[in-house]
């Protein structure tokens, strides 16, 4: 059994920051694997774990992106797919199609059982990739899976899906199929420093389009961002000021006056 | 272009959430703007009762289709594809929810139309789409623009008003028979179960005390725990906190968890997600301990201390020893 697992590396800003253009300047932001992505990576990991299975991860970025995927082998994953070249380094936005178009490209050659992927990324929350590239390559899939039970055998994959309001869906899916992970759904396990040390040694390849057999028009798309703009501050705040203790103070009055607490 | 607008409303269990009747004033904006007619349509469940429900002044058409009790995203998807041909519409639109995002992806990938989701704002002027959404942790608003005579777009469910006037529209109502492929169908819903139960009902509670990630790690828990007891208040969380084992699901606030509306919600450590947001945000009075005074939960909060929680909490606990 093959399982492929889509990674991304996620930018998350600073406190105070700076937008620059079209987005928030590189001052201000930080690199790191996305949340849901890690839940995704732990999912494979164990199902590998419990039975002969080999987990591949895919990452579009760029080199940077790599500290982010040496983090999915450390933690298991046996090896790793980076896509990237000059053409995708200058795409002003890779939007949901080109993406699915992309990782497509690699569910071809790589044939997998199962892709598992993050719900959404915690930068640009399109949370559609998955089910995108199920619809792209033709399997069957589930989006916010937060239960995963898989029935080799009988090639069903038995999910809960997290409705809204505390009720979870439970439904039967053919596979192979695209799942998208929620968190919670395990606890990811930190890498461990041999998880570390052999993860520097477990393969990591580059693709560029071409090699994929794909043209520059893959990244053709109507969805452009033309703007960027940090929101009106809709608060109209009580700002309780001094040290914790008077602001504490001004905070215990202001419970008193609710009748929330006594005393 | 037919500037006509196609949105697909969603039901659960007997009884439409209300993101369908926001699609309805998200809806008619956007065909206003584009000069169209608003088609809705209820795909399974009791559809005739829906469309009496949905059934008001600014709709135009209501199409109902027979599918079954609930979502499935199967046929919903293959439906979908068939109305899209019959309304030949220029913008579909479709609720950013769970089950939202389990069949979007797909009807706009088989239509290959693009599409963008989580719109907290819409609107077309001179042919071009334009869709406001966050990015960052709400940090930032986006502008996306849709360079596309037709185009997918998904809205943030409670970001619309809901449009009322049940019953009071004269909407054409239109049974439409799909066509379904069974052989395409390869995902069954076998139940639902709900997962929220337990000894505490936080829904109930006058006072939350609500905590989320800013706690930094479960050792951090008593403290919390003292001031919920000094105060006799009901312990809340975000998200992560139960993602991370460190209290039950029937404690979560939000989206996925509660929604709660007690007279006042302490935040203390929550940035305010928006997934959280949804379920807070009908609180009577807001009060954030948060360091960070640009963390989106301070648009909401009444009150607040920008402040470290680990300095003002146990000050807070004094006051009331």
């Amino acid at each position: 059994m093959k399982i492929l697992v889509t990674v991304k590396e996620v930018a998350e800003a600073e406190d105070e920051f700076e937008i620059d253009g079209l987005d928030i300047d590189e001052r201000y932001l930080e690199y790191d694997l996305n949340e849901w992505d890690e839940y995704a990576i732990e999912e494979a990991v164990q199902i590998k774990e419990s039975g002969d299975c080999e987990v591949v991860s895919v990452t579009i970025g760029p080199e940077r992106s790599e500290e982010t995927i040496r983090m999915a082998l450390a933690k298991g994953v046996d090896r790793a797919i980076r896509v990237w070249d000059d053409d995708l380094a200058s795409a002003e936005m890779i939007d949901i199609g080109t993406k699915a178009d992309i990782l497509a490209s690699i569910v071809e050659e790589e044939d997998p059982d199962l892709v598992l992927t993050g719900v959404q990324a915690n930068d640009d929350s399109f949370g559609a990739t998955g089910v995108a590239l199920a619809e792209t390559i033709g399997f069957e899939w589930g989006a916010v899976v937060n239960a995963l039970d898989l029935d080799r055998d009988d090639g069903v994959a038995h999910v809960r899906r997290e409705l809204e309001g505390g009720i979870e869906e439970l439904t039967d899916i053919e596979i192979p199929a695209v799942l998208t992970i929620q968190t919670g759904i395990n606890e990811p396990r930190y890498a461990s420093l041999r998880g570390i040390r052999q993860a520097q040694r477990k393969p990591l390849d580059v693709s560029t389009l071409s090699d994929l057999g794909l043209g520059e028009d893959v990244l053709e798309t109507p969805v452009s961002r033309t703007a960027m703009y940090e929101p009106e501050s809709e608060g109209e705040a009580v700002v309780f000021d001094g040290n914790p203790e008077e602001s504490a103070t001004q905070l215990a009055d202001l419970l008193r006056d609710k009748g929330v607490v006594e005393g | 272009m037919s500037g006509d607008v196609l949105a697909i409303t969603e039901h659960r269990q007997g009884e439409l959430r209300d993101v369908s009747f926001e699609l309805i004033t998200a809806g008619r904006q956007l065909a206003d703007d584009q000069g169209g007619d608003l088609h809705l349509a209820v795909i399974g469940g009791d559809v005739d009762t829906f469309a009496s429900e949905l059934n008001r002044e600014s709709v135009d058409t209501i199409f109902t289709v027979a599918a079954g009790e609930e979502f499935n995203h199967d046929t919903y998807t293959q439906i979908t594809e068939q109305l899209y041909a019959e309304v030949e519409p220029d913008a579909l639109l479709l609720p950013n929810s769970v089950n939202g995002l389990d069949y979007a992806p797909a009807i706009a990938g088989r239509l290959d139309v693009p599409l963008v989701t989580d719109a907290i704002s819409l609107s077309r002027a001179d042919g071009t789409l334009e869709v406001a959404r966050e990015m960052y942790g709400s940090k930032v608003e986006t502008t996306v623009t849709v360079d596309a005579d037709t185009a997918a777009v998904s809205i943030r469910p409670a970001e619309w008003e809901i449009t009322e006037g049940e019953g009071q529209g004269d909407a054409e109502v239109r049974s439409f028979d799909a066509d379904i492929d069974e052989s395409a169908v390869k995902s069954t819903v076998t139940g639902f179960e709900e997962v929220a139960g337990g000894d505490v009902d936080i829904s109930e509670a006058n006072f939350l005390v609500s905590i989320g990630r800013g706690i930094e790690e479960e050792d951090n828990l008593p403290l919390i725990k003292d001031l919920v007891e000094a105060t006799d208040a009901t312990l809340s969380s975000s998200r992560p906190i139960v993602d991370n084992g460190w209290l039950p699901k029937n404690r979560q606030v939000g989206q996925s968890g509660k929604v709660v509306t007690p007279d006042v919600y302490l935040a203390i450590g929550i940035s305010g997600a928006v997934q959280h947001v949804a379920g807070m945000k009908g609180s009577d009075t807001i009060v954030a301990i948060n360091t960070d005074s640009n963390a989106p939960i301070m648009d909401l909060a009444d009150y607040a201390i920008v402040d470290d929680l680990f300095d003002v909490v146990p000050q807070l606990i004094e006051a009331f020893e």
